[in-house]
C-alpha cells in the first residue's frame, strides 16, 4: 500500500516537474538582466530586477511609433480573449437553441452544413475573411477582430448536444408554468449550462487570446496590437548587432501566460460546482 | 375547478400508421378523480398529454369548463400536471420551484409567499424550501412535484404515473396523500398510472384503456364486479381473474366434462368463462382440481392449479387445509361469461342461472 503510494506520488511530482518547470524557468530568467541571459542561460533562481524589466515592458512605448505600450497590448488581447469568448458562447447558444427547440425545416440539414465548417480552419478561408472586411472597411477595428471569427461550429455542437441532454418534462413543466421560449431559455437553460458556459468560455479565450495570424493580417495600426505580436517583435532585433531583450522577451510570455491561467483556475471552480449541482 | 369534456378525441402521431388514442369520450364531473388505466403503450399519457395541451390534437374536442382548449397554449389552460420524474428546475430552490408558475403569471409577491407556505405546510414541505431538488429524497421530490402544482389553484390537476419511481411503501402513503389532498382542494383530477392497484384505491371513476380506446369507465367496484370484457377482467384486480374455456349447450354451462351451471338461453357454442380466485372454495364435490403450487401472501395464500387442464388460481385463507386434488365450488352469482371472439361480456340476467354444484 504506502509503496504504491509512493511510486504513485513519484510519478505525479515528476509530472508536474515536467509541466511546471519550464513555467518556472521563465519567470526566473525574467528576473535577470539581458546581459546576464546572454552569457549565462537560462536560470532557476531569482534575481533583482524583475520589478524594472516588468515595469519597463509594461509601461515603454515601443514600436515604429512609438505608442504601444505592453500594457496596451495586453489590453488589446483580453478584449480579443473576452470578445471571442461572450460572442461565441452567446451566438452558439441562440444557433444550438433555434436548432434543438424550434422545429422548422432542414434544421438537421443546417446543423451538419454548421457542423462541417469544424473541418475548415480559420487559415482556409482567412483570405476571403480578410477582403469582407476590408471592404467593409472594418480593417484596423475591434469589431473586424472579433466578428469574423465568432461563427463557432464547435460551440455550437456542444450547445446542442446539451440542450438535446435536458429532459423534455422540463419544457413541458416550463411551458405548462407559463414559460415562454425566451423564459424558458433566460430562466432554465441559460442557469443549466452554467458548466457548458464556464468550459467554452475557457477553450475560447484561450483561443482567442493566442490568436497570432489574424490580427497579424487584419491590424497595420499598431494600437490594436496583441501580445502575441508584441513577443515576436522583441526577438526580431536579433539581425541587429544588439543583445536581444531576453529577459523582456520572458516577461512578455509570463504576461502572456498569466490571463489565460487566471481564467481557467477561475472558471475550473465554477465549472466542478456546476458539474456538483447540476444533477437532479 | 372545472369539469371536463372530451369528445370524439383521436391522436395518429405524424408516421404512425395508425392512431395511437381513438374514439375517446367521456365527462369528467366538477372535483372529480378519474384514473386512466392500463397496459404500456395503450395511449394514456397521450390522451393526458392532449388534455395538457403538451400534444396537437387530431380530431375532436376538448373543453375544460365552458371553454373549448383544442388550440389554447398549455399555460392558459388553468391545468397543473405532475410528471412522472417530477420535471423539477434543478437549479432552483423548493421554493423557487414552486414560486415560478405564478411568477409567470404576475402574482403579486405576497400572494405567491402565502400560497407557498400554505402549499409547503399541507405537504410538510418547510423545512425544505430552500434545498436545491437534488438534495431531497424521492419521496420529498414528488411531493415538491405536487406543490408546484397546488400553489397554481388550477382547474384540474393532471398526473402522469407520479408514484412509478418510488419504492412500494412511499407509493403506498403517497397515494393516500394524493387522494387526501384531493379531497381536501376539490380539484378535478385526470390521473395516469398502469398500477391497477392504485387506479382502484384512487378513482372516483375508472377508465379502462386498450390499445387507443375505452374499454370500460366505471366506479372502481363496478367495474371489479362487472368487467365489459375479458382485457379489463385480466387486467383489474390481482390476481388477474381466471378465463376458462367453457361452453353452452342445450342451456348448460360445462368446463369440459363438468357442468358448472343451468343457463336458460338459447345461445350455443364456446365462451369465455371468468372465475376471480376469492370466488372459488373446497367443497367436497364440484371441480376437480390439480394442485401445482402455493403463494403465500400472509393474510391469504394463491393456490395455483389446473381444472380440466386449464391453469385456475384460488385465493384461500391460510388456515384451510389443501390436498393435490381437490373439488372446487364457485360462489353463487359470481359467474362472468365473455364471447370467446370478441372479448365482449355477455349479459345473463342472474335468475336465469343455477349453478350446479352449489358449495358444501
Ligand atoms: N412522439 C411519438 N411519436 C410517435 N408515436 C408515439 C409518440 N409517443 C407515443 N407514441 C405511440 O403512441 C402509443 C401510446 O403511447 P403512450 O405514451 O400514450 O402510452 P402509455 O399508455 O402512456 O404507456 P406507458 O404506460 O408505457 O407510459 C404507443 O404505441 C407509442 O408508441
Ligand atoms: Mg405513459
Amino acid at each position: 500500500m504506502n509503496r504504491t503510494n509512493l511510486i504513485d506520488h513519484a510519478v505525479l511530482i515528476l509530472a508536474t516537474l515536467f509541466m511546471v518547470l519550464p513555467v518556472l524557468v521563465a519567470i526566473m530568467t525574467s528576473t535577470h538582466t539581458a546581459v546576464d541571459i546572454h552569457s549565462n542561460g537560462l536560470f532557476l533562481t531569482p534575481a533583482g530586477h524583475g520589478a524594472e524589466t516588468y515595469a519597463a515592458v509594461l509601461t515603454r512605448q515601443g514600436g515604429f511609433t512609438g505608442q504601444v505600450t505592453g500594457t496596451r497590448m495586453m489590453i488589446n488581447s483580453l478584449i480579443l480573449g473576452v470578445g471571442f469568448a461572450v460572442g461565441k458562447i452567446v451566438l452558439s447558444m441562440l444557433a444550438a437553441y433555434a436548432l434543438v427547440y424550434f422545429r422548422f425545416r432542414l434544421a438537421t440539414v443546417m446543423f451538419w452544413i454548421i457542423f462541417t465548417t469544424l473541418l475548415l480552419p480559420l487559415e482556409v478561408r482567412i483570405m476571403p475573411s480578410y477582403q469582407v472586411m476590408s471592404e467593409l472597411g472594418l480593417l484596423n477595428s475591434y469589431t473586424g477582430l472579433i466578428v469574423p471569427l465568432l461563427a463557432s461550429a464547435t460551440g455550437t455542437f456542444y450547445f446542442r448536444q446539451f440542450f438535446k441532454s435536458v429532459p423534455d418534462e422540463l419544457l413541458e413543466a416550463a411551458r405548462i408554468d407559463g414559460a415562454g421560449p425566451f423564459k424558458f431559455l433566460i430562466d432554465v437553460l441559460i442557469p443549466l449550462s452554467k458548466t457548458m458556459m464556464a468550459a467554452i468560455f475557457i477553450i475560447m479565450f484561450v483561443y482567442g487570446w493566442n490568436q497570432y495570424l489574424w490580427p497579424m493580417l487584419m491590424t497595420t495600426d499598431e494600437r490594436f496590437f496583441t501580445l502575441m505580436r508584441g513577443i515576436k517583435q522583441i526577438l526580431q532585433v536579433w539581425v541587429g548587432s544588439q543583445i536581444p531583450d531576453y529577459n523582456e522577451a520572458f516577461a512578455l510570455a509570463v504576461l502572456a501566460l498569466a490571463p489565460p491561467v487566471l481564467v481557467v483556475v477561475v472558471f475550473q471552480r465554477w465549472f466542478i460546482k456546476g458539474l456538483t449541482e447540476s444533477d437532479k | 375547478m372545472a369539469s371536463i369534456q372530451i369528445t370524439n378525441l383521436s391522436k395518429t402521431y405524424p408516421g404512425a400508421s395508425g392512431p395511437s388514442v381513438a374514439d375517446i369520450n367521456l365527462s369528467i364531473r366538477d372535483g372529480e378523480f378519474i384514473v386512466l388505466v392500463g397496459p404500456s403503450g395503450c395511449g394514456k399519457s397521450t390522451l393526458l398529454r392532449m388534455v395538457a395541451g403538451l400534444e396537437d390534437i387530431t380530431g375532436g374536442e376538448i373543453h375544460i369548463g365552458d371553454r373549448l382548449v383544442n388550440r389554447v397554449d398549455p399555460a392558459d389552460r388553468d391545468i397543473a400536471m405532475v410528471f412522472q420524474n417530477y420535471a423539477l428546475y434543478p437549479h432552483m430552490t423548493v421554493r423557487e420551484n414552486m414560486a415560478y408558475g405564478l411568477k409567470n403569471r404576475k402574482t403579486p409577491a405576497a400572494e405567491i409567499e402565502a400560497r407557498v407556505a400554505e402549499a409547503a405546510r399541507m405537504l410538510e414541505l418547510r423545512p425544505y424550501l430552500d434545498r436545491k431538488p437534488r438534495a431531497l429524497s424521492g419521496g420529498q421530490r414528488q411531493r415538491v412535484a405536487m406543490g408546484r402544482a397546488v400553489v397554481r389553484q388550477p382547474a384540474a390537476f393532471l398526473f402522469d404515473e407520479p408514484l412509478s419511481n418510488l419504492d412500494a411503501k412511499l407509493r403506498v402513503s403517497m397515494r393516500g396523500e394524493i387522494r387526501r389532498l384531493q379531497k381536501r382542494l376539490g380539484t378535478t383530477s385526470l390521473y395516469v398510472t398502469h398500477d391497477q392497484l392504485e387506479a382502484m384505491t384512487l378513482a372516483d371513476r375508472l377508465v379502462v384503456l386498450n390499445g387507443g380506446r375505452i374499454e370500460q369507465i366505471g366506479a372502481p367496484l363496478d367495474i371489479y364486479h362487472r368487467p365489459a370484457s375479458t382485457f379489463v377482467a385480466s387486467f383489474i384486480g390481482a390476481p388477474a381473474m381466471n378465463l376458462l374455456d367453457a361452453e353452452i349447450a342445450g342451456g348448460t354451462l360445462r368446463l369440459g366434462t363438468v357442468e358448472i351451471a343451468r343457463i336458460a338461453t338459447a345461445a350455443q357454442g364456446p365462451v369465455s368463462l371468468g372465475i376471480r380466485a376469492e370466488d372459488l372454495s373446497i367443497a367436497t364435490q364440484g371441480l376437480p382440481f390439480r394442485l401445482d403450487f402455493i403463494e403465500e401472501l400472509g393474510a391469504q395464500r394463491l393456490v395455483h392449479g389446473h381444472v380440466e387442464g386449464q391453469p385456475l388460481t384460488l385465493s384461500l385463507s391460510p388456515d384451510i387445509a389443501i390436498s393435490d386434488q381437490m373439488h372446487l365450488a364457485i360462489r353463487p352469482g359470481a359467474l362472468h361469461l365473455f364471447d370467446t371472439n370478441t372479448g365482449k361480456r355477455l349479459s345473463l340476467p342472474e335468475s336465469e342461472r343455477q349453478q350446479i354444484h352449489a358449495p358444501a
